[in-house]
């Protein structure tokens, strides 16, 4: 059985964005959002293509630095740390190696010891439901199997944070549901949920809370149920007349 | 006519006969170059793939000056190794000239920045396809460098044949730091200049036949290794 994993009280503050902007080509791709991320809730992001959902997520992992504004983290990452967030990609990059070996190299960045990671790596790929495959190269498996991969290689690092964009894009029905089953999991071991999609269904299905962007500003934040049966702001209720079939 | 035709035949004669001076003048080509070949991987990929996802002050620069170095001349640079481990050179009391050691040292400055040059190329096509996901995982970069030159190892080794190609066809290296002495530093390309203009038309054809199937060959085996290696990791 897995360990427990060492987390704060679930309202503890997590990161703090103080009027954050990026800027990109002399195009403001984020506006000025300031925003609090608490533990524990899975945490939305909405809006039409464009709003900086992708550029927003790579703000708070650090992938992008903002041009102004402030990103704090209560428990900032040092530097020499394994790291305790973790992201997962709309295309998961595998390496060129066994599913196993994807998962046990990112385990050897993050400093585990050699002696925990094939039974950590083994343990994360039973979780996602992939222990049979532990074995095959990654890069043949099928776009459903590499993101449950890309899922389990997060999983087996326990972070305390995952930022998710759009990891169901392109996939089959039967795909969708077993990652979101993952991701429901993930987030029941104690991993902040924070993903951007495009799937509105998936965003109530999922969601504790919903950010809505639009053009990179943030124009709304409300539980999930509240923001679909009555969005604030008239363009939350264009942009969900627009998406939502029904 | 008759006479080419008669060399083809008494060259494919020495060679069916494993004759014995062939034979030494095959082996020492194959340990000269495939030593360097090595040794310009030990030093050429690491750069390569440092330069490849590095940012440095005058990394473009590294980057021109590493691709015009892939068409440095084999003569140059064995006037320059020459003159590096001749008797009143800075290196001369180690007395390597005239010297198979000596052929290895010009050949691997010869291909280093073959072996370098391209993969940095490659290196750095497959870093901005992999670049978020290592940066996510908190990988540093000249980590993610060996992280991508094992990720790519079958691309890789068409690099290590191109630079195995050049140091096993050139001439003007060995033949100005070996001296082709006989016995001791003559190699195949050496000895087809040789025997060519002194008029021994079969041995200089059948080092020649050998040298082509050498090369023909490794390359095949490249490929094979290649393509089934890619079918099976994607």
């Amino acid at each position: 059985m897995s360990e427990p994993i060492m987390h704060g009280p679930r309202s503890l503050l997590l990161l703090r964005l103080d009027d954050v902007a990026f800027e990109a080509g002399g195009r403001r791709i984020i506006d000025g959002v300031s925003l609090a991320l608490d533990a524990g809730s899975r945490t939305i992001i909405v809006g039409p293509n464009g709003a900086g959902k992708s550029v927003l997520l790579r703000l708070c992992h650090g992938l992008l630095r903002p041009s102004s504004g402030a990103l704090t983290w209560s428990h900032p990452e040092l530097p020499g740390e394994a790291r305790r967030q973790a992201m997962v990609f709309q295309r998961p990059v595998m390496l060129r190696r066994s599913a196993l070996g994807n998962l046990t190299h990112a385990l050897g960045v993050a400093r585990v010891p050699w002696a925990d990671r094939e039974r950590r790596a083994r343990e994360a790929l039973r979780k996602v439901g992939l222990e049979a495959l532990a074995g095959r190269p990654a890069r043949v498996l099928s776009g459903g199997e590499q993101q449950r991969v890309a899922l389990a290689r997060v999983w087996a690092l326990r972070p305390e944070v995952l930022f998710l964009d759009e990891p169901t894009a392109n996939l089959d029905p039967g795909a969708i549901h077993e990652i979101e089953r993952v991701i429901a999991a993930l987030h029941a071991s104690g991993t902040k949920i924070v993903m951007a999609t495009h799937n509105l269904g998936q965003a109530r299905r999922l969601g504790d809370e919903v950010l809505f962007l639009h053009q990179g500003r943030l124009l709304e934040r409300a539980p999930c149920e509240q923001f679909f049966k009555r969005p604030a702001s008239t363009e939350a209720v264009q942009f969900l007349e627009g998406e939502l079939p029904w | 006519m008759n006479s080419v035709s008669d060399a083809a035949l008494r060259a494919v004669q020495l060679i069916g006969g494993a004759d014995p001076k062939l034979l030494d003048i095959v082996l020492l080509s194959l340990r000269v170059s495939l030593t360097a070949v090595l040794l310009s991987c030990v030093v050429g990929l690491p750069v390569g793939a440092s330069v490849a996802v590095g940012r440095f002050p005058g990394r473009q620069a590294v980057v021109v000056v590493l691709n015009a170095l892939m068409g440095l001349p084999p003569v140059v640079v064995g006037l320059a190794v020459y003159l590096l481990l001749s008797r009143a050179g800075p290196l001369g009391s180690l007395g390597l000239l005239f010297t198979p050691t000596a052929m290895v040292i010009a050949q691997t400055i010869l291909i280093i920045p073959i072996v370098a040059a391209l993969s940095r190329q490659v290196v750095e096509d497959a870093w901005s396809e992999y670049r978020e996901q290592l940066r996510s995982l908190g990988e540093k970069r000249l980590a993610s460098a060996a992280t991508l030159l094992w990720d790519l190892r079958f691309s890789l080794v068409t690099i290590v044949l191109a630079g195995f190609g050049r140091a096993a066809a050139e001439v003007g290296a060995v033949i100005i730091v070996g001296g082709n002495i006989d016995g001791v530093t003559r190699v195949m390309t050496t000895a087809i200049a040789l025997e060519t203009s002194k008029g021994d038309l079969p041995l200089a054809l059948g080092l020649g036949i050998v040298l082509v199937t050498i090369v023909l060959a490794l390359n095949a085996a490249a490929y094979v290794v290649k393509e089934t290696a890619q079918r099976r990791y994607g």
